[in-house]
């Protein structure tokens, strides 16, 4: 479940060690933009010793390591996978970096004695060729679990403004949705950058819910509650969806293939989404498995 | 390892620690200022050590200002000073 993913910068240890009491479903330990060229180094280390000590409480644990088309990035996967994050983002992800990071963690983890494959990606496309190469891309390993999209270097590699209501990235979050609805992966929307505004962050979220993102980044703790509420069913949704399932059971036990509820006809797709919400609330524990 | 030259790594910032590495003929010794040097100053002191032994370190000098840190980042923070100071 990753309805919320929290940037922690890397090199912060009051930050590192105060991450898994603040509600989100991922914490991302960020080596990339959030540390300066000089402590790459030292942020590297804090965040290898942090996912070695710190209980995370059950939040995922990813890493942004840097760009693998630079040296930072190798060190970065040759320091953080062997102490087994969960996952690691890899910014302006390209078919040919992520399958290069496939190789180097099959490496890594075989060194190490990790199960193969256990360590997940989560591609970053925040590029015009990425975004374009997202199936590819996808497709190219199956460590691969969600896409991250990422609208501020996306919007700046197309040369457009970048706006609250974010008309410009309809295209962008619309192809990564489909792709990802496509091959069974998580699609998580861009952060919302303005963190005082909290109605901008609710209808940004829910704007994004809507064309089927799964969850969303987050840049900063407060955003953490709007954001998990928003990609959490509702209790109307929930009620909607047992009363559905009550209802195919019930046609199920008097033989009838198709059937009603609320005088509307229930066919296979509805039924699906019924037990998709139905799914979702159980693994968040809106409702009891 | 031996040290080559002085360095230093961390912040002065809460649950930081700033630590400096120098070239010292004497062997390992260490400074250290820590705002729970009472409660915890050996325990910080012996996360020091214990990470120069690791790192197979024996001719530094350890400057250790600690504002809170846990034993991760102190172990981090000596890992990092350490290996600056041996390019």
């Amino acid at each position: 479940m990753r309805r919320s993913m929290l940037f922690i910068p890397g090199n912060n240890p009051s930050m590192i060690q105060n991450a898994p009491v603040l509600g989100a479903d991922s914490i991302i330990l960020d080596l990339e933009d959030a540390v300066s060229i000089d402590e790459k180094d030292s942020a590297r280390y804090l965040v290898r010793n942090a996912l070695l000590e710190i209980d995370f409480s059950g939040c995922e644990r990813v890493v942004r390591i840097n760009s693998i088309g630079t040296n930072f990035g190798y060190d970065d996967i040759d320091v953080i996978a062997r102490v087994k994050p969960d996952a690691l983002i890899i910014p302006k992800a390209t078919e040919e970096g992520v399958e290069e990071v496939d190789e180097l963690l099959s490496a890594i983890e075989r060194e190490e004695g990790f199960k193969l494959g256990s360590i997940k990606i989560i591609p970053l496309i925040e590029t015009a060729i990425g975004l374009e190469d997202v199936f590819n891309i996808v497709k190219s390993s199956k460590r691969v679990v969600a896409v991250l999209l990422g609208a501020e270097d996306l919007t700046a590699d197309m040369e457009i403004k970048r706006t609250k209501e974010g008309e410009e990235i309809f295209y962008a979050r619309s192809k990564v949705v489909s792709v990802c609805k496509a091959l069974k992966v998580d699609a998580i929307d861009t952060p919302f950058t303005d963190v005082n505004d909290f109605e901008g962050l609710r209808k940004d979220s829910e704007k994004a819910k809507l064309i089927g993102m799964t969850g969303k980044a987050a840049i900063n703790p407060r955003q953490i509650d709007i954001i998990n509420e928003v990609f959490s069913p509702s209790k109307d949704d929930i009620n909607w969806a047992k009363r559905v399932i009550s209802a195919y059971e019930e046609a199920q036990r008097e033989g009838k293939g198709v059937f009603s509820l609320d005088g509307k006809m229930v066919d296979a797709p509805i039924l699906q989404r019924a037990k998709n919400i139905i799914e979702k609330a159980k693994a968040i524990g809106l409702i009891k498995g | 390892m031996k040290i080559v030259k002085p360095a230093k790594a961390g912040t002065m910032e809460s649950n930081d620690i700033y630590i400096m590495v120098y070239p010292n003929e004497k062997g390992n010794e260490i400074q250290l200022d820590s705002i729970v040097l009472k409660q915890f100053g050996k325990q910080i002191e012996k996360i020091i050590i214990d990470t120069l032994k690791e790192l197979d370190v024996e001719n530094a000098l350890v400057v250790a200002k600690d504002r809170g840190a846990l034993d991760y980042t102190i172990k981090a923070r000596v890992e990092t000073a350490i290996k600056r100071a041996l390019e």
